[in-house]
């Protein structure tokens, strides 16, 4: 018996990208549904539950950041989103608004195939017990106490509430705003000095080279992402 | 409450420490060396500290320095950069001046410029060698200078009555205020008499006679004492400052305000000068009042009056003119106005006996004012009095028209003597005396009260034709005749002087108010020029020219067409000059004073708005009412210039963001559809790269990677056009927010990861790199950029190096290789749009380094490429950053 696709809505206006999607996809064992415009992409989603979503931002006939908010009212699976370079301000919006990853074109099909499989892996994995595990680094969320090769690490109350906010996000992109907010509160929105040294402070602590780092990587000027595809 | 109050700094202290660092944050710094007098070895330690600085690489040129032919002193001008003095033409000799424009052009860190003192050749854009020194400051040019006591303003007459030798070049007090630094070069009276025997200071003949004179240890001592006294002074100053500002309370500023009044007479000078001595001991601001009355002025009198008032307003009073026939109330009725606190007043000789001098009626009238008397009269001040009094004011003409007068009714009244008797005669005579007034001045109404009493004894009182008079009533009607016509004459003059008065206030404020309505209705800068023009030139009888400054601030390039004088080539430098330093220049004034007009700024809030030239048409400078109204009116021209400016801003900047909407609409289609294609066929190759039933035959393999490579070659290529076109449209503003360089650097190397894949990359960041404003995008473009020639250039293996650190708020990014580095001839062009290192593979566009120059100086940053000398190439691009302070880690 063969294993059950999992199915891809794929909303986007061109229709060579959508031919190469649907391929990229397809060979790699997805079943794919095609909309081409925003109309289109909504009632699809409306009408049949997908697994995933990947949604072009530059629609004809709607903003992809409408369309994404729509889904997003009911819809819990994950949205990555297609963009081009050069328009950051749309996909730190489209991640505050609830996407889960971004992809700028022109991509690597390798690299879109990879960040489906890993929205789908987080989605369906719920997050374990209390205590989580990477690269000889043992974090506990409960007692919140974090080793590093048995040695107890020290984390400011910040440093850890910034830690867990990402074990808890791995894989998935987070913007300045939505780590202020979720870890200082929404006062300090657009203060992402505070992201950037508390980062710093946590490469420091747990990374091998702080300078080039594994697991807490930069996504440039959007915002960081917690990643163990990196891990050795 | 008390308490609190007592702790909290003053904010008006506050807030002038704030403007001293202000001032100093653009002004160059100023460093006097500072001695008692010539030969103690202040151009000397001058020398010695350009040697220093020149030692720490700081780039020091000598501006003018006078070695007096002291061979000690010639030895250490040897290794400085001099910059060539300046010959001038005067009277046939040939002079040499320091010359100003070539320093500002050079633009060196510090500047030597010797005796601060010194007056300037006439034809030099300043009369004085001070005036040159503030204009470096002005443009942030470092000065080194020397100055003697005896130069100083407010100590020339001290020196004056202690050596016996008057002294001409004095220069502000300001001038030591406002210098960063004072060195004091101190030297004992014998070791610099011995050094002046040993001819160390002077040639040996000007030494005898410098002993002689100048240089005696009574002398001595007491400049030394004084020079010694002044730096103490200044240093207190400085405690005071630092305590306010470190809000240390014992001290605050003395809240004393002090006034002076002043006068057109020479004596006030010293009076002044004072003045400035005690403000400055008791840390008090002060005023100088001059109260202005119907009395006119000689010329001579109104030239020192506008010197005593320039005195004052540089060694640093606030000046306050007023007008009242009433001296003492006037002064009074300011001081209250003011907030004084003492009053200082010259000594004034009692003209008649009974009568209250101004002193007298000061103090009776001064309530809790406090009134200092200070021995105001020198010798020099009396003897010019004694001449000055006597002063015929009025023309002759006067005089001659109104004897004529009475000569006239005279000979018309002696027919008929017989009729109407001799004493109704003197009825009429006294009728028109009276009526005299009404057009002529006291001195000729004075006159024909005389004559008219003497003429009527002589032709109608009996006696006749003779000056006897044989009734004795007539001696007492003769009498009662001279005191009525006079007293009646001079009271009516008197009334007719203050009515004068009136009228020209009136006439100001009806100049004013013509003016305004003029400039209201104007609707262009155009118009405002022309109603300018008009306006200035009708009420001072003057030639006008104007100059508006560009839309955006920049230079004028001509007068306005409007302007009612040529202005020839010389006239448009003054013009020029005054627009960029927003001071008057020109005639009457002591900057470029050889011209034909007196050029004033026209200062707006942001940036100069234009310049006013007037040129007189009697060739007479104004007086000081007419040079307040002057002023009055420009500050009326421009608010309405700067009205008018912004205006065509608010219009052009709907005009700019019209544009700018179109373009990013255009520049966003343009780049969706050249983006789509090639994200199409790089993602489908890459497909088909990596899909491994695609991989069947090595053929198929070898030409898709081709495609893939060509894709990713077009990529670059139309990424590049499109940011040189965001570039070139002057639309692209960095989006600065805080960012980790590190950050930056991994993010490039993330993109590069297949094209420095050959090489090895060393990052060099120091650890504790704190967060600088960048635009991430755009720094971010830059490294990869540079990283991505690298990786061209070099063969593999090559150590491609990155390194950033801060120092000082700049961000000294570094890239560099060990690789073959730049070709001679390629440096230069290296950055130019298109060009290419000839004989380098292809693969580029040419475009790439063009870019990474407008993005780093979008940052207001440099970079330049060079040769390490261990070989390689190396980039080094410094940009201004704002750095974040560290904070707490919670």
């Amino acid at each position: 018996m063969p294993p059950i696709k999992e199915e891809i809505l794929v909303i986007d206006d061109e229709a060579q990208m959508r031919r190469l999607l649907s391929v990229t996809l397809e060979s790699a064992g997805y079943s794919v549904t095609l909309a081409e415009n925003a109309a289109e992409g909504i009632r699809n989603a409306e009408t049949h539950r997908y697994e995933a979503i990947v949604l072009d931002l530059g629609l004809p006939d709607s903003d992809g950041i409408d369309v994404l908010k729509k889904i997003r009212q009911w819809a819990v699976y994950p949205i990555i989103i297609l963009s081009v370079r050069s328009s950051e301000n749309g996909i730190i919006e489209a991640l505050d608004a609830g996407a889960n990853d971004y992809l700028t074109k022109p991509f690597r099909s390798g690299e879109l195939l990879a960040r489906i499989r890993s929205a789908l892996r987080l989605y369906t994995t719920s997050p374990g017990g209390s205590k989580f595990f990477f690269s000889g680094i043992e974090v506990d969320l409960e007692m919140r106490v974090v080793r590093k090769r048995g040695e107890v690490v020290k984390l400011t109350p910040t440093e850890f509430s910034l830690l867990s906010l990402f074990i808890h996000n791995a894989g998935k992109v987070l913007t300045h705003n939505y780590i202020l907010q979720q870890v200082w509160g929404p006062k300090f929105e657009g203060e992402s000095q505070y992201t950037r040294v508390y980062v710093g402070q946590l490469r420091k602590k747990l990374e091998e080279n702080p300078n080039n780092p594994s697991f807490f990587v930069t996504e440039s000027g959007i915002g960081y992402r917690f990643t163990l595809e990196n891990e050795k | 409450m008390q308490e609190f109050d007592e702790t909290r700094p003053d904010p008006d202290a506050l807030l002038n420490a704030l403007k001293k660092e202000e001032a100093h944050f653009r002004r160059g710094k100023l460093k006097i060396f500072f001695g008692m007098c010539a030969g103690a070895g202040k151009t000397y330690d001058m020398l010695k500290s350009a040697h220093e600085a020149q030692s720490k690489k700081i780039d020091v040129v000598v501006g003018y320095i006078e070695t007096h032919k002291r061979p000690e002193t010639e030895a250490l001008i040897d290794g400085l950069i001099v910059i060539p003095r300046k010959k001038l033409e005067y009277r046939g000799v040939s002079l040499e001046e320091m010359d100003l424009d070539a320093i500002l052009e050079r633009k060196p860190k510090i500047v030597l410029v010797d005796e601060l003192a010194h007056t300037n050749v006439p034809g030099s854009r300043h009369t004085r060698r001070y005036q040159d020194v503030l204009e470096l400051l002005d443009n942030g040019i470092d000065v080194f200078t020397t100055l003697n006591v005896q130069h100083i303003e407010s100590r020339a007459e001290t020196v004056a009555q202690i050596t016996g030798s008057i002294v001409r070049e004095t220069v502000p007090d300001s001038i030591l205020e406002q210098a960063d630094e004072v060195e004091l070069i101190d030297i004992s009276p014998e070791e610099l008499l011995k050094r002046l025997a040993e001819g160390k200071v002077y040639t040996p003949e000007r030494s005898m006679h410098a002993a002689q004179n100048f240089f005696r240890k009574g002398n001595l001592t007491a400049l030394r004492e004084m020079s010694l006294r002044m730096t103490a002074e200044r240093v207190d100053h400085q405690l005071r400052d630092y305590m306010q500002s470190k809000r240390i309370t014992d001290t605050w500023k003395s809240g004393q305000r002090m006034m002076v009044g002043i006068s057109p007479s020479p004596s006030t000078i010293s009076v002044i000068r004072w003045a400035r001595r005690m403000a400055y001991t008791m840390d008090a601001t002060w005023i100088a009042v001059y109260v202005e009355s119907s009395k006119a002025l000689s010329d001579e009198e109104k030239k020192q009056l506008n010197n005593n008032i320039k005195l004052a307003g540089e060694l640093g009073a606030e000046i306050v003119t007023t007008a009242d026939e009433h001296i003492a109330r006037a002064l009074i009725r300011v001081a209250r106005q003011q907030n004084v606190t003492q009053i200082l007043v010259g000594k004034t000789r009692r003209r008649y006996p009974f009568m209250p001098t101004l002193l007298d009626e000061i103090i009776e009238n001064s309530g809790d004012l406090d009134v200092y008397a200070v021995g105001g009269d020198t010798t020099e001040g009396t003897i010019k009095r004694k001449i000055v009094i006597p002063k015929i004011r009025s023309s002759l003409s006067q005089y001659i028209l109104a004897a004529t007068a009475v000569f006239l009714v005279v000979m018309a009244c002696y027919p008929f003597t017989n009729y109407f008797g001799y004493q109704t005669v003197a009825l009429i005579l006294l009728f028109t005396v009276v009526l005299l007034p009404l057009v002529f001045d006291v001195g000729p109404v004075l006159l024909a009260a005389t004559l008219s009493a003497l003429l009527w004894d002589y032709f109608f009182i009996p006696p006749q034709f003779t000056i006897l008079i044989a009734l004795p009533q007539d001696y007492l009607f003769l009498a009662a005749y001279f005191v009525i016509a006079a007293v009646t004459g001079v009271l009516t003059a008197r009334i007719r002087a203050r009515e004068q008065v009136v009228r020209l206030r009136e006439e100001h404020s009806t100049a004013l108010f013509t003016l305004t309505k003029h400039l209201i209705a104007t609707k262009t800068q155009d118009e405002v020029a022309e109603a300018a023009i008009k306006n200035v030139s009708s009420f001072f009888n003057s030639d006008v020219a104007i100059f508006l400054s560009q839309p955006d601030g920049d230079i004028f390039t001509a007068a306005h067409p409007h302007s009612t004088y040529a202005v020839n080539g010389k006239e448009f430098g003054v013009a020029a000059w005054t627009y960029w330093n927003e001071k008057k220049a020109g005639k009457f004034t002591d900057t470029l004073p050889a011209t034909t007009a007196t050029y004033y700024p026209v200062s707006g809030p942001r940036y100069p708005l234009g310049v006013i030239g007037v040129q007189t048409k009697n060739g007479k400078q104004f007086s000081i009412d007419q040079e307040s109204l002057l002023q009055n009116f420009i500050a009326q021209i421009a608010s309405t210039l700067e009205r008018e400016q912004l205006s065509e801003l608010a219009k052009r900047t709907v005009v700019y963001a019209e544009s700018e909407k179109l373009y990013k609409t255009l520049f966003n289609s343009i780049s969706h559809e050249l983006r789509t294609p090639i994200a199409a066929i790089v993602s489908a190759s890459e497909g088909m790269l990596t899909l491994p039933e695609m991989n069947s035959s090595a053929l198929g393999k070898t030409l898709t990677n081709e495609i893939h490579t060509a894709a990713e070659r077009l990529n670059r290529l139309v990424e590049n056009l499109l940011d040189m076109t965001r570039l070139e449209s002057g639309q692209l503003a960095p989006k600065k927010d805080w960012c980790d360089v590190r950050d930056i650097i991994q993010a490039s190397l993330k993109k590069l990861q297949a094209e420095l894949s050959q090489h090895v990359v060393t990052i060099n960041v120091a650890e504790d790199m704190p967060l600088v404003q960048l635009d991430f995008g755009l720094i971010e473009q830059v490294c990869t950029n540079l990283l991505h020639n690298a990786s061209l250039y070099t063969p593999p293996g090559t150590v491609i190096a990155i390194d950033a650190s801060i120092y000082e708020n700049e961000l000294l990014l570094t890239i560099h290789d060990n690789g073959p580095g730049f070709p001679a001839d390629a440096q230069k062009r290296i950055f130019d749009k298109f060009y290419r290192v000839p004989g380098t593979r292809t693969g580029g566009t040419g475009l790439g380094l063009s870019i990474v120059r407008g993005f780093v100086e979008a940052h207001k940053g440099t970079i330049t490429a060079s040769n390490k000398p261990s070989g390689g190439a190396q980039f080094v691009i410094r940009i201004p950053v704002e750095v974040q302070q560290p904070m707490e880690i919670q």
